[in-house]
């Protein structure tokens, strides 16, 4: 074995961690204060949703293989895309990447044993059972079915009452839930880094949540004001948003979107800050431009509060204020193409490594970009105003969504299941779950440009027979993508507890979390955390050096086993 | 950089180039042009899309070298070079997507004040004809033309039907206008939100309920064309949908004339969907043949 | 980095204790943050009353009689000079005065009963109610929240009077309660001084 092949710890192996810093596998049920264990379960938790709105995709998909309405009563069609969308953003990527990485990383990142309020940690995790029960029993009094944005009059006027009321109701715990992570995250990456780490030697995956943990507390509210004046508009017979009595509902679009926009940039920054971290222990390089990558998250944090009208260019809107929003949206491009070709950089030299954290990391980089550049196209006012509501839209959000958060979240997954579960996952169904995630990704989104351009409007069971065709593609296509989650969840399931056991630092990464065990001890680690090298000092370090400084730090730290 | 790397790139970037041009004259990616502003349009959607297509071969072509040529071998266990930083390279990056999108910002606002009519970008005949609308709400522009030359018709957005009404209280559930003529449609909803949309034209303008909205545009190609709501609006959304039928001016008359006919014969609305109930409404539209249109 | 490098961060590590110990009490910067997003909540509440208030034809509506402003502006003089009496409150527990600090909470208090109170003799002397028209509604909703806020406030300030009377556990040292009561309480006087001049003033 070359030096630069000595795994780190070695020479600690033989050391057992005594049982009673191992945690229960009961605890992963209980309100627990460990960020570690309500990482996971965040992340168990929302990936659980993500399965239910898979579920409802494929009910819309299987609608839409014909051009008739034919499968579903039109209200449940609604409901439907309505709860896909809705599950998708609250119950899925919102609290998979903030509560569910952001809880496990950043603690171990910045070398500190916990969030900086791990009682409110517990407590935002545990709203989200809740908000997600109260909006699943929607489903038994007929879900709201108004879209995920709820527009009035028609949110108002629906005959679906009382679903309506209980999605507003979940969106405002929800909501909440993530107000209290953010301040949490603020919290602890302001004051908790450990001694000898500032704020450009923390990993970029930190900027992310800083970045993130801001929009989400300066946008969140005015959703829930957005939710409240609704909900009397429903049951209370206020007319904030109902003409009828007065009122406007052009209002209402400003409020939810100062916080929808806002929102997709949660969705993504924290998986921007996976990335970030997956690349250069797989490609064996240092991150390429750490400080733009660091500043464009701030960037894209400000630039992403003063956007949101580009939602509202067919709406009633002046020309005048469509023009702001325009430059302002066609702005966000340059900080998002900064970390790309950044990312482009970092690959560029490397010694890639092409299992599966990278393949999902790269398709990552490949499909986010398609749909950064339909949202570049999406900015320009009179662009838009012709793909406005129809599939190009759909096409848009999905790339950036799906070929971006979920790539990058399952990114996330191979890369650190190691370390939150002390398994390696097979690398092998690795590969197949990439490989069907990509095609069935691929198949079932692109050709929904050519619909929306064309004339397909979106939120329809029926359509103009001429656009049959590309439907039945789109729908094998999302066959391709339900099945394509088998493989994943056999895999992740299996190894969970069967698969080989995980080293501390089965990539020889550098960031903090790779110091400790797979899984870490409640508190993290023995002592102080060693911070000896910088997160991406790849190509710079001497491994050999560096393991024997790590090995003597343990055995100094260690306590005698009794 | 070495010379023959230096023309490997110049040239890749030239194949990149020029494949966008072709790509942005031959995309073939939207409905035929059937008015002055969807040329516009097409213009600028082609020069966007070339755009976008050379950097998705940049980017997509870099991830595709890397995967081969980066690609760790077997048994090479060292670390790849160090670099992390390039400020020459990370300026260009900076600058040239900066200048794209201002670009792009500009030629799309020069489109979007042709399409809406030159004074509806000036604030300060907003501000003092509409000062309430300055925040929120209203797109009213200027005053419908009197001028003859330009045709008024309002439409109304309801659950789940189009009705246009046209001078001399004809109303019709279809959409006719005259070939070469400046149309200006005013727009309201009776119920919920709307848009009308047709996608020949590239416009699109939601109806909003108590905020009336309009479009204008100048057809230039005789046809039929899908009139389309493109705002959820309740169950039937997807059915919501009609046809612009765009002829001569001769056929235009006589079409009104033949609605003026008709009107004077039958007292009766013409169209009296807004008063059946969802069912009953549907009783009758759900056997409709959809229209298909290219 | 050199392998020097590596042994001297090793080095500096060893002598430093801010992991192995208690951190910095951070939830007075918690409860900031926290503020700031109660604050966004308002923002967003004043910004729909303010684009109604700039599209209606008239304001308030036809019919409706403008606020009276006598008895609100006692309120907000009562309420602003609470924020003063709370603080008192905060000098009184740095220099070991229990006593005083009780004192200056049960001014507290009593002023933001007399606030709620206030504020609930308005609402039954409003000519209008919940529904009657845009302005009305977002009066109530406004006014609501804000008072919805207070009455938490009230219910902190309890708190903190009732854990007082626990020998010893306010002091100079250690009294986060008593500082973020405070804090709360300010805020919540912030958001009426905007308020009034929003709804009353404007």
């Amino acid at each position: 074995m070359t030096l630069a092949e000595q795994p780190f710890h070695e020479s600690t192996a033989s050391i057992e961690v005594s049982v009673q810093e191992r945690t229960p596998w009961w605890e992963y049920f209980t309100f627990s204060r460990d960020h570690k264990v309500i990482g996971i379960q965040y992340l168990v938790t929302t990936f659980a949703f993500y399965l239910l709105g898979g579920a409802l995709a494929s009910l819309v998909r299987a609608e839409l293989a014909t051009p008739d309405s034919d499968l579903l009563p039109p209200e449940w069609y609604n409901g439907s895309f309505t709860m896909h969308g809705t599950i998708m953003i609250f119950l899925w990527i919102v609290p998979a990447v903030t509560g569910g990485f952001g809880n496990y990383l950043v603690p171990l990142m910045i070398g500190a044993r916990d969030m900086a309020f791990p009682t409110l940690n517990a407590i935002a995790f545990w709203m989200i059972i809740p908000g997600g029960l109260l909006l699943i029993s929607s489903f038994f009094v007929g879900p709201a079915s108004t879209g995920w944005t709820a527009y009035p009059p028609l949110s108002i006027l629906t005959e679906q009452h009382a679903g309506q009321a209980l999605w507003i109701f979940s969106i405002i715990i929800l909501g909440t839930s993530s107000i209290l992570a953010a301040v949490n995250f603020i919290v602890t990456i302001w004051s908790m880094r450990m001694k000898g780490m500032g704020l450009f030697d923390m990993p970029l995956f930190c900027w992310a949540m800083l970045a993130t943990s801001v929009l989400a507390l300066v946008a969140t509210p005015v959703l829930a004001g957005a939710l409240i004046l609704l909900a009397f508009d429903l049951l209370a017979g206020t007319s904030f948003f109902n003409p009828t009595g007065g009122g406007n509902p052009i209002v209402y679009q400003h409020l939810f979107w100062f916080y929808s926009h806002p929102a997709v940039y949660v969705m993504i920054l924290p998986v921007f800050g996976i990335i970030s971290e997956v690349l250069p222990p797989h490609a064996r390089k240092p991150i390429f431009g750490y400080k733009a990558i660091a500043y464009s998250s701030m960037m894209i944090c400000a630039l992403g509060l003063v956007v949101w009208a580009h939602h509202m260019f067919t709406s009633g809107t002046p020309d005048w204020l469509r023009v702001f929003f325009m430059i302002a949206t066609l702005l966000v491009a340059v900080p998002t193409g900064i970390k790309i070709f950044s990312w482009l950089a970092t690959l560029w030299g490397g010694k890639l490594r092409l299992a599966s954290p990278l393949l999902f990391a790269i398709g990552f980089i490949s499909m986010f970009v398609v749909g950064g550049l339909s949202g570049v196209m999406l900015g320009s006012v009179p662009i838009d105003i012709h793909v406005h509501d129809t599939y190009f839209v759909v096409a848009h959000f999905h790339y950036v969504l799906f070929g971006g958060s979920v790539f990058g979240i399952y990114a996330g997954i191979y890369h650190w299941f190691p370390k939150m579960t002390g398994r390696m996952l097979n690398e092998t169904w690795g590969k197949i779950h990439f490989a069907l995630t990509l095609i069935g990704f691929n198949l079932c989104f692109f050709p929904m440009h050519i619909l929306g351009l064309q004339g397909m409007p979106r939120r329809v069971a029926q359509y103009d027979p001429q656009f049959a065709e590309i439907n039945l593609i789109c729908s094998i296509g999302a066959f391709i993508l339900a099945l394509s989650t088998i493989p994943f969840i056999i895999n992740a399931v299996y190894s969970w507890f069967n698969g080989a056991k995980a080293p501390s630092n089965p990539w020889k990464a550098l960031t903090l979390e790779w110091t400790t065990d797979s899984p870490p001890i409640p508190h993290n680690w023995h002592g102080e955390p060693p911070l000896l090298v910088h997160p991406y000092d790849y190509g710079t370090v001497d491994y050999e050096k560096l393991n024997q400084l790590l090995a003597d730090h343990e055995a100094s730290n260690l306590v005698p086993n009794h | 950089m070495k010379r023959q790397t230096l023309l490997s790139v110049i040239i890749l970037i030239g194949l990149v180039i020029s494949a966008s041009i072709w790509y942005g004259q031959n995309h073939g990616l939207l409905p035929i042009a059937a008015s002055e502003e969807a040329v516009l349009y097409d213009k600028l959607f082609s020069a966007v899309i070339a755009i976008a297509f050379g950097l998705f071969l940049i980017v997509q072509g870099t991830l595709i070298f890397s995967l081969f040529r980066f690609r760790k071998r077997q048994g090479d266990e060292a670390d790849g070079i160090p670099f992390h930083d390039n400020i020459r390279l990370e300026m260009i990056w900076t600058a040239i997507p900066t200048v794209i999108v201002l670009w792009v910002a500009l030629y799309s606002f020069d489109v979007y004040s042709t399409m809406r009519g030159t004074d509806a970008l000036m604030i300060a005949h907003h501000m003092h004809h509409h000062p309430k609308s300055v925040l929120v709400a209203q797109t009213e522009g200027p005053l419908p033309d009197v001028s003859s030359d330009t045709v008024n018709i309002s439409v109304q957005g309801m659950q789940f039907a189009w009705i246009f009404n046209y001078p001399n209280d004809i109303t019709s559930g279809e959409l006719h206008v005259p070939v070469n003529k400046h149309i200006h449609l005013d727009l309201s909803a009776v119920d919920v939100l709307h848009a009308f949309w047709v996608p020949q034209l590239r416009l699109k303008q939601d109806t909003i309920p108590g905020s009336p909205t309009h479009l204008d545009f100048y057809p230039t190609r005789i046809g039929e064309y899908p009139v389309v709501c493109a705002e959820l609006c309740g169950s039937y959304h997807g059915g919501m949908r009609t046809t612009m039928i765009v002829e001569s001016e001769a056929d235009y008359q006589k079409w009104l004339n033949e609605q003026m006919e008709v009107a004077q014969a039958d007292h009766s609305p013409k169209v009296a969907t807004a008063k059946m109930s969802e069912s009953e409404y549907l009783a009758g539209k759900l056997n409709q043949p959809m229209h298909h249109h290219h | 980095m050199e392998a020097t490098q590596i042994t001297n961060l090793v080095s500096e590590n060893h002598r430093v204790s801010a992991n192995t110990g208690e951190h910095p009490d951070l939830r007075i910067f918690g409860l900031l943050t926290f503020l700031f997003s109660e604050g966004m909540l308002f923002v967003g509440l004043f910004t729909a009353y303010l684009a109604f208030r700039a599209i209606a034809p008239e304001w308030p509506p036809e019919g409706t009689e403008k606020l009276e402003i006598l008895l609100p502006g006692i309120n907000t003089i009562i309420l602003v000079s609470s924020s003063f009496v709370i603080h008192q409150a905060d000098h009184a527990i740095k220099e070991d005065k229990l006593r005083a600090v009780q004192l200056w909470f049960l001014a507290t208090f009593v002023m933001g009963a007399i606030f709620i109170a206030g504020q609930l003799y308005e609402y039954q002397h409003l000519g209008f109610g919940f529904t009657t028209n845009i302005f009305a509604s977002t009066f109530f909703v406004l006014t609501g929240f804000h008072g919805l806020h207070v009455i938490i406030g009230l219910c902190l300030i309890a708190a903190v009077l009732l854990r007082s009377l626990q020998p010893g556990h306010y002091h100079s040292q250690k009294h986060f309660g008593i500082e973020a009561a405070s804090i709360y309480w300010h805020f919540v006087d912030i958001i009426w001084i905007v308020l009034f001049l929003i709804l009353y003033i404007l």
